[in-house]
C-alpha cells in the first residue's frame, strides 16, 4: 500500500499532517532537497505534492520522473501565495499536445 | 534525393512496395490513434484546469485559516497539536490503459473508518481556527487526489500525443514519399533496361539476318545495275 506525501517549506505543509499525509519540509538547499525528492519518488510514495516555489527550484529532478506513471508529482500553491506555476503546467501540456495553447490562451 | 541510392533490382522493388504498404497502413493507424488521443486529452485537460482552479482556491483558503490559527497560538502548542497524526491515508494505485498510454488511477483508504476522525489534539489548548483550517483542508483533499490523477494523466497523454504526432508526420512527409520515389526510380530504371535489351536484340537480329541472307548486298545491287 502506497502513501502520499507533501514536500515544501514547513509553513505551507504542516497542516497536511493532520490529514494523515506524510510531510517533508525542505531544507532550502538544492542538493539536499534533490536527494530528498529522489528518495521519496523512488520509495513508497505514489503521489508527491510539492509547493510551487519548491518545484521551481527542483524542476530538474521533477523532469526525471515526468515519463513515469508513478509517482505523480503535483504542484500546489504554498502559503506565500499562488505563483501560477500549476496553471502554467496545465497550459504547457496543452501546448505540447496541440502545438499551441488553444484552450486557455485567452484566460486571465 | 536519397532514393537515387537504391539498387534498381526487382528484389529491392518488392521490398520497397512492401515497405510502402506497411507505411501507409501504419500511417492510417497512427493518425487514428492521434485523433482519438487528442479527443480524450482535450476532455481531460479541461477537467484538469477546473480541478486545479478549485484546488488552488481551496488551498489558499485553508492556508489563510492556518495563518490565522497560528497567530492565535504559540508555535509549540501548534506543533504539539499536529505532531502525532491520528489519521493516516493509504493510497491504492493502479493503472488504466487509454490508447496504449498507461494512466494512473488513485484510490485511498483511511486508517480509521471515519474519514473525519482527524483531529489529533485536544480541543482545550488549541484555537478553534485550527479546527476550521484542518477541516477545510480535508475538504479540498478529495479534489487534490483527483487532481493528481487527472494532471498526471494529462502529462503522460500530452507526451504520447507529441510522440504520435511526430511519427505521423515522419511517415507522411518523409518515409512514404521517399519510398514512392524509390519505387518510381526502380520501375523506370527497369523499364529502361528492358527497352535497351529489346533494342539490342532487334539490332542483333538485324545483324544476324543480314549475315545469313546478305540483304545489304542485295540492296546495293540494283543501284549498281
Amino acid at each position: 500500500m502506497d502513501k502520499i506525501c507533501v514536500v515544501g517549506d514547513r509553513d505551507s505543509i504542516y497542516g497536511f499532517a493532520a490529514l494523515g499525509l506524510s510531510i517533508f519540509p525542505t531544507a532550502g538547499d538544492h542538493e539536499e532537497d534533490a536527494k530528498l525528492l529522489r528518495r521519496l519518488a523512488d520509495g513508497e510514495y505514489g503521489i508527491i505534492y510539492i509547493t510551487e516555489s519548491c518545484a521551481a527550484a527542483l524542476s530538474d529532478v521533477i523532469a526525471e520522473y515526468a515519463e513515469d506513471v508513478f509517482p505523480a508529482i503535483i504542484q500546489i500553491p504554498g502559503v506565500s501565495g499562488n505563483t501560477g506555476a500549476g496553471i502554467q503546467g496545465v497550459k504547457q501540456s496543452v501546448e505540447k499536445a496541440v502545438g499551441s495553447d488553444i484552450l486557455f490562451g485567452n484566460d486571465d | 534525393m536519397a532514393s537515387v541510392n537504391v539498387n534498381p533490382t526487382r528484389m529491392e522493388l518488392t521490398r520497397l512496395k512492401k515497405k510502402l504498404a506497411t507505411a501507409v497502413k501504419g500511417h492510417r493507424l497512427l493518425k487514428d490513434k492521434r485523433d482519438e488521443l487528442m479527443r480524450q486529452f482535450l476532455d481531460l485537460v479541461r477537467e484538469d484546469m477546473e480541478l486545479r482552479k478549485k484546488v488552488e482556491k481551496g488551498l489558499a483558503d485553508a492556508n489563510r485559516e492556518f495563518v490565522l490559527a497560528r497567530s492565535g497560538m504559540d508555535e509549540q502548542t501548534l506543533s504539539e497539536a499536529l505532531m502525532a497524526p491520528k489519521q493516516e491515508v493509504y493510497l491504492k494505485k493502479s493503472t488504466k490503459n487509454v490508447m496504449s498510454v498507461d494512466i494512473p488511477v488513485f484510490d485511498y483508504e483511511t486508517r480509521t473508518p471515519d474519514e473525519n476522525d482527524m483531529y489529533s489534539y485536544g480541543f482545550a489548548f488549541t484555537s478553534s481556527d485550527l479546527d476550521g483550517a484542518v477541516s477545510s483542508l480535508s475538504e479540498v483533499f478529495k479534489d487534490m487526489l483527483k487532481l493528481a490523477e487527472v494532471e498526471k494523466s494529462c502529462q503522460l497523454m500530452s507526451a504520447e500525443i507529441e510522440k504520435t504526432r511526430r511519427r505521423v508526420n515522419a511517415l507522411e512527409h518523409v518515409i512514404i514519399p521517399e519510398t514512392q520515389e524509390g519505387i518510381r526510380y526502380i520501375t523506370m530504371k527497369l523499364d529502361e533496361n528492358e527497352r535497351s535489351t529489346q533494342v539490342r536484340l532487334m539490332k542483333v537480329k538485324d545483324m544476324m539476318l543480314n549475315e545469313a541472307h546478305g540483304y545489304d548486298e542485295k540492296l546495293k545491287a540494283p543501284v549498281e545495275e
